[in-house]
């Protein structure tokens, strides 16, 4: 009959068991998710289907820009378009699921001050709704797929690993933005430009085998690669990269330092946005 | 059953207001991680006011600290149904912030044994686009109800929100009667082993809250669960509460039985008029004829106070001398509540003579006769011989009447009363 829930407040204090409270509001982050998702298309006439008009757009004009007009090289074998969707699932994904994330807590601003809950699980909940809107274009996949009667190989079978790095760079820097956004407004101008210039400097429209081609090429042969395992730090050339690996099954060899270093950094990013949230969230009702 | 459930020590909060002259922007930041480096250039030549002996010069002290609590110590016993009174901006709503996790103390420590669910607002996180039946799941888990608790809990809500035909349409299209019953539907089910609730009785017709407060006292007298309860409305806090604490500044100015901090919370900072002395030179409180000495209220036990309960009576007592032969001056009492308008007016009418001399005057006030309301009391001396005003002394008292916890005549409602006065009249009843 006695509660057996003891709590002690205290300033500075961090939640001794921050990870069990996040656990025991596991209904709250869902319901939390599904409102998001079930309000996300709420009034359009269009509904879900702008989960599917939008990717299909960018991969359209990509194909159209960089394939046809600007006649980059494919990776071998493999249909412009079906490279490009391979890569705009990840990359929409990534940069939508920023996007939320880093207004998600603002936007809920009158949940924050008026009850309590791991904060988290706000930015945690947008990162679902990108997924959900992640796992319904991926029919664009799919259907390109089928259009081109191109197979896949075992390979698919390691993309859910490729997915879970992505969320996982999803998070960790959603984690930072968000609570920057709380902070400083001025992130709500920032990341939708950070998105428009990463949309360029990811391998998304083309292959990252251009780039590498070009850095060898000016560079020659090891300083290019050097240059090249710089730009593989960005944690999305290694999401972008192993999707390309997973799902072309083209002839090119994994890139395992650019990948590895991909990870690394993702780890990084997680743990500084896990650690940075943490750090921030029990004033966030204060300033928000 | 009488172990301790909350215990605070020490709470204190400040915020820090006038953040932009603090330099918190991003762009402060920013400018001082770049020139951070290049300082000691501007540091170390010309030294600064205030770091003349070495010592490093201490970033500026913003004058523009808030304490919103200072030192807040009380404990809480399980079961204990306890009201937090105080004027606007005391600290009510930090308190119960700290308490229920949304924000964090600045000091102090707090010790809590038990779930807390906190009830700030009704409706927080109700979204427009979704259904009543949604928004039911949605507002029950953000309370923190658990799936199966809110479907067990569902055809209840349902009816007691009286929102069964509406169940499907987004609480956009809700009437705002609706949306506040149905927000409090959902509240009123949680069953956590501690509540929070902050004024969330101010919203929705009579009809409706008085069932909440039925609710309420269901959940406070019946289940034995502990409540902290903030409200303005003084009817609602006496009915439910048994304990008080009174805030005032960010400090506990009185704890204890809810009737005694009731009291001392509503004749707060109007102590200074129930009993006024008139300095012999005050033009206002005299003129060559008659001239006011002294004005009181007295309360039931004829000691002068400042409030009163509406079930008690008092009287008014008013002590002047008669300068100038001649006159018969009589004493008015105005009475005014404090929300504008006229109460009554009473004129002095015996059948004494006055002559030149010290009197003292003495108006009743019977029991069950004001309204739960501030009055401010004007005094006139007015002569009918002449028919003149002598005496003009507007405003210079105020009673403060306060609720009874349960008239006959409140039973169980606990909104207010309208109108300047509450009288207790004679009725008939005949059952034909």
């Amino acid at each position: 009959m006695t509660p057996t829930y003891k709590l002690v407040l205290e300033p500075g204090r961090t939640a001794k068991n921050y990870w069990r409270d996040l656990f025991h509001y596991r209904e709250l982050f869902l319901i939390l998710a599904w409102r998001d998702v079930a309000v996300r298309y709420k009034q359009t006439s269009a509904g879900a289907a702008w989960a599917l008009i939008q990717p299909l757009m960018n991969v359209v004009l990509m194909t159209v820009i960089f394939g046809t007009v600007a006649g980059l090289p494919s990776e071998a074998g493999v249909p412009y378009a079906i490279m490009v969707c391979a890569a705009t699932l990840p990359w929409q994904f990534f940069s939508s699921a920023l996007s939320l994330a880093s207004q998600s807590v603002v936007n809920n601003g009158n949940l924050i001050s008026k009850v309590y809950f791991p904060r988290m699980i706000v930015p945690a909940s947008s990162v679902v709704v990108s997924l959900v809107d992640f796992g319904v274009a991926c029919s664009i996949l799919a259907g390109l797929m089928l259009w081109y009667d191109f197979w896949p190989t075992w390979r698919l079978l390691v993309l859910p690993a490729f997915v879970l790095l992505a969320i996982a760079a999803a998070l960790g820097s959603g984690l930072i933005l968000t609570a920057l956004t709380v902070r400083y407004r001025d992130f709500r101008m920032i990341v939708p430009f950070l998105m428009q210039v990463g949309l360029y400097v990811c391998p998304v429209a083309y292959s990252s085998a251009v780039i590498h081609d070009k850095l060898v090429q000016k560079l020659g042969s090891s300083l290019g690669d050097r240059c090249f395992l710089l730009y593989s730090v960005n944690p999305m050339v290694g999401v972008i990269d192993g999707f390309r690996w997973a799902i072309l099954g083209s002839a090119r060899a994994f890139y395992w330092p650019g990948f590895i270093l991909s990870v690394g950094l993702t780890a990084a990013l997680l743990w500084f946005g896990v650690f940075y949230f943490r750090k921030t969230e029990r004033a966030f009702a204060d300033v928000i | 059953m009488t172990d301790t459930v909350i215990s605070a020590s020490g709470l204190s909060k400040k915020y820090v207001l006038n953040q932009k002259a603090n330099g918190d922007g991003l762009r402060h930041v920013f400018h001082s991680y770049m020139t951070a480096p290049f300082r000691w250039l501007t540091n170390g030549r010309s030294h600064p006011a205030g770091s003349q002996n070495g010592a490093p010069v201490r970033p500026r002290p913003s004058g523009a600290d808030f304490w919103a609590l200072k030192n807040i110590s009380f404990e809480v016993k399980k079961g204990e149904v306890i009201g937090i009174i105080g004027r606007n901006g005391a600290g009510k709503s930090t308190l119960l912030k700290i308490l229920s996790r949304i924000t964090e103390q600045t000091e102090g420590r707090v010790e809590i044994s038990g779930r807390v669910a906190s009830l700030l607002e009704v409706g927080t996180g109700f979204h427009p686009e979704l259904s009543g039946r949604e928004n039911i799941f949605l507002n029950g888990a953000i309370l923190g109800m658990g799936r199966t608790e809110i479907k067990r809990k569902f055809d209840e809500i349902v009816e007691f929100a009286e929102v069964d035909k509406f169940l499907d349409t987004p609480v956009k299209r809700y009437s705002s009667g609706m949306y506040v019953r149905l927000a409090f539907a959902v509240a009123a089910h949680l069953e956590p082993e501690i509540l929070i609730v902050d004024e969330v009785l101010a919203v929705g017709d009579a009809a409706f809250q008085k069932k909440c407060l039925g609710k309420m006292q269901d959940v406070a007298h019946g289940n034995g669960r502990t409540i902290l309860f903030v409200s303005h409305n003084m009817g609602a806090v006496m009915s439910l509460c048994d304990r008080g604490i009174y805030l005032k500044k960010g400090e506990v100015a009185e704890e204890g039985t809810v009737e005694k901090v009731v009291h001392s919370y509503l004749s707060d900072g109007v102590e200074q008029s129930f009993h006024v002395r008139f300095d012999a030179n005050d033009r206002a409180a005299g003129d060559e004829v008659v001239r006011v000495r002294e004005a009181r209220i007295l309360g039931p036990s004829g000691t002068p106070q400042g409030a009163i309960r509406v079930g008690e009576e008092a009287s008014v007592e008013v002590e002047y001398d008669v300068l100038l032969a001649g006159f018969s001056p009589r004493l008015n009492l105005h009475f005014c509540a404090e929300d504008g308008g006229y109460a009554f007016a009473s004129i002095e009418n015996t059948q004494s003579k006055r002559t030149l001399g010290s009197y003292h005057c003495r108006m009743h006030l019977p029991a069950n006769f004001l309204n739960a309301k501030n009055y401010m009391i004007s005094i006139y001396l007015s002569s009918f011989e002449r028919n003149c005003v002598h005496v003009e002394l507007k405003d210079v008292l105020v009673l403060n009447v306060v609720d009874d916890a349960n008239s006959i005549t409140r039973q169980s409602y606990s909104g207010p009363f309208p109108g300047a006065l509450r009288p207790m009249l004679q009725w008939e009843v005949k059952n034909l």
